[in-house]
């Protein structure tokens, strides 16, 4: 179910779960219960001051839901209660979409699983999983997909990583730098292999950028475990739940017109779509951290991307196309 | 976000779930909405009510006596409303977490999220633990692909526009049966109404917004197998073999995938450069050769020339329209 977390109805949706949440699990730090819903800590505490006016109809104390809204202001003691709500005890049924990308999403593991044990496994959880949703809607679910192999290679590499960063030591990269198209040599303490949607980074300091860095696993073209230790203090790998971009140096808002018939570009890059102009095109923005890495991309899609603004991503793009159409002419 | 709205729902949402019985819209009217009247107030109702049911509450609509079928009423039923008890144990915990992260598509990833948030506010604890499992990756970058899928779950005809290469786009009605993706693409499946005959498009080859019909308008038949139908209609991906020319130290995407490579040949230009041979879909290398700018140069097919050299002239022709 597509909500948007600021309107009335995400804050419902999120309701319906933190409700049901707080039930099953009695007192819970509000920390607590933001992390395990993936919610921010702002957020839950914010839903819980509209829970506190909801209720059943009919205007007396009793009949509305009873929150404690004391431990919301106390940062020791942020243990939320919640009484009077036994009719949201459960959160609701999964939509046949919700089903049906679980569903698929399973299938594809259990494609992959190399064992017949855990194969198993994902049959059970499936078989479950069936059951609790809307009548028949993951036996019928109108999407069938064989996921990419993982490449043996990237996973053997992952594993070599992840044992450096567990024995603490140092790692040479050959990496390529797309937006550069540059293969570079560099020393990296490891921290840890993560992943983000569905691709796998080597979290560690690099010690030519000074700065902690994200390696694309496939890009790295070779590693070399070293027996020298890391010198930087092991923090272990991050949490890129809220997506890659927090490490970038500085980012600058580049507004694209995007064409009709490339709408799919706003959803599969990070594009915050602003407006949808008359001939049916769209107008959106997306943080840009290296120019060279937006005109090859800009290049990729040609023509159906432009620069509106800045005007010098506009000219370092169209003198590009320039240069790359006189090598034919 | 407006806290009274939120508030609104969520009374609306509670009064029609403790209901034994369907609840009258004056009854609702009193309960909740007591400074709304006549066309105010059913605007008011109907929005609320379509919110609800857009976060997948089942709003029902029934009358309110057996006998007399004159007025109506609502009600959302518990046992449809509530996930049923469910229990994982650790190690389908542990399957159903790693399952989350499977879907590299907008849409279909945050469904995922919104099962996993459903299966954790049940008690379940979907801590993902050390699992020896390789993580499978779906993708989907087709714009048509939301259209399609939903319209199939809600049993929806589709008419769109579908352009075959070097053809005019042409107008088609499809009763889809699902999504499937096949050798890398995804394709639709289901019933061409205007030929009487099963059907597979391909979602990149859709053009514009597809138009959707009424939810129910037509079943899909028992035991379709999508995979079997797309392995047997769709055609299979030509590839071509290239040739292209690329700068000594550039090229590393392009590098990896050639078969042969050959240094310090003469090209456009006093430098010299490597010669690569590589075999892919045509659209692939296209974009890949575009994206390398003035450091990828195509020899060879002269389709593919054609194709990178027609689209930085539609680049370079806009620039003199501005």
């Amino acid at each position: 179910m597509r909500v948007a977390g600021q309107t009335a109805k995400g804050q419902v949706a999120r309701l319906l779960a933190l409700v049901p949440y707080l039930h099953a699990h009695g007192m819970v730090s509000v920390d607590e219960a933001a992390a395990h819903l993936g919610v921010s800590r702002k957020q839950v505490a914010k839903d819980l001051r509209v829970l506190f006016m909801c209720g059943l109809p009919g205007g007396y104390p009793d009949d509305l839901i009873d929150v404690d809204l004391d431990a919301l202001d106390d940062p020791d003691d942020a243990v939320i209660r919640i009484s009077n709500a036994d009719y949201l005890a459960r959160p609701m049924r999964l939509s046949p979409t919700e089903a049906t990308a679980l569903i698929v999403a399973l299938r594809a593991l259990r494609d992959g699983a190399d064992s017949e044990e855990t194969r198993e496994v994902v049959d059970r959880a499936m078989a479950k999983l069936e059951r609790a949703a809307a009548e028949g809607a993951a036996r019928d679910a109108p999407v069938e997909a064989v996921a990419e192999a993982p490449d043996p290679a990237l996973t053997a590499l992952s594993r070599r990583l992840g044992e450096a960063a567990d024995r603490g030591v140092q790692v040479r990269l050959e990496y390529w730098v797309p937006a550069r198209d540059e293969v570079s040599t560099r020393v990296v303490d490891p921290r840890g292999v993560v992943s983000h949607r569905g691709q796998a980074y080597l979290d560690a300091w690099c010690h030519s950028a000074e700065a902690p860095r994200l390696f694309r696993l496939d890009r790295v073209r070779a590693a070399e475990v070293l027996d020298t230790p890391v010198v930087t203090p092991s923090t272990g790998p991050r949490d890129l739940s809220d997506g890659l971009f927090d490490q970038a140096d500085s980012l600058e808002a580049v507004t694209l017109r995007i064409e009709p018939d490339a709408r799919w570009v706003a959803e599969y890059y990070p594009v915050e779509v602003v407006r949808t102009l008359p001939d049916g095109a769209l107008e959106g923005r997306l943080a840009v951290a290296d120019e060279r890495w937006l005109v090859r991309l800009l290049l990729r899609l040609a023509p159906a991307v432009s620069v509106t603004e800045p005007t010098a991503y506009a000219d370092a793009f169209t003198s590009r196309a320039h240069e790359t159409l006189g090598l034919y002419t | 976000m407006s806290a009274a709205k939120t508030e609104r729902l969520m009374n609306l949402l509670i009064t029609l779930l403790v209901q034994r019985h369907y609840i009258t819209k004056d009854r609702i009217r009193e309960l909740l909405y007591p400074d709304l009247e006549g066309d105010a107030f059913d605007r008011a109702f109907e929005r609320d009510k379509e919110e609800l049911r857009s976060i997948g509450v089942p709003v029902e609509t029934g009358y309110v006596d057996k006998y007399f079928d004159d007025e109506v009423g609502y009600r959302i039923p518990p046992d449809q409303f509530a996930l049923p008890d469910i229990s994982l144990t650790a190690d389908e915990a542990a399957v159903v977490a790693v399952a989350a992260k499977v879907w590299d598509h907008a849409r279909m990833a945050e469904a995922t999220t919104e099962a996993l948030r459903k299966l954790t506010a049940a008690g379940i604890s979907l801590d993902r633990e050390a699992l020896e499992i390789a993580q499978p990756v779906i993708g989907a970058d087709e714009e048509a692909f939301d259209a399609f899928f939903e319209a199939a779950t809600a049993r929806r005809p589709v008419e769109f526009d579908y352009a075959r290469p070097g053809r005019e786009p042409a107008r088609r009605h499809l009763q889809p049966w699902g999504v499937v993706r096949f050798s890398g693409r995804w394709y639709v499946v289901g019933l061409d109404t205007d030929r009487g005959e099963e059907r597979v498009f391909r979602l990149s080859r859709v053009r514009g917004r597809p138009q959707v019909g009424e939810p129910g308008a037509y079943t899909i038949p028992a035991g379709v197998d999508l995979r079997e139908v797309a392995r047997r209609l769709a055609p299979a991906v030509p590839e071509v073999t290239a040739r292209l020319l690329v700068r000594p130290g550039a090229g590393h995407a392009l590098r990896r995938l050639a078969s042969e490579v050959e240094t310090g040949v003469r090209g456009p230009g006093e430098q010299r450069w490597d010669r690569l041979v590589v075999t892919r879909p045509e659209s692939e290398l296209t974009g890949e050769v575009l994206a390398h700018g003035p450091d990828a140069y195509v020899e060879s097919p002269a389709s593919l020339r054609d194709a990178v050299v027609s689209r930085l002239r539609a680049v370079v022709a806009r620039e003199g329209a501005a």
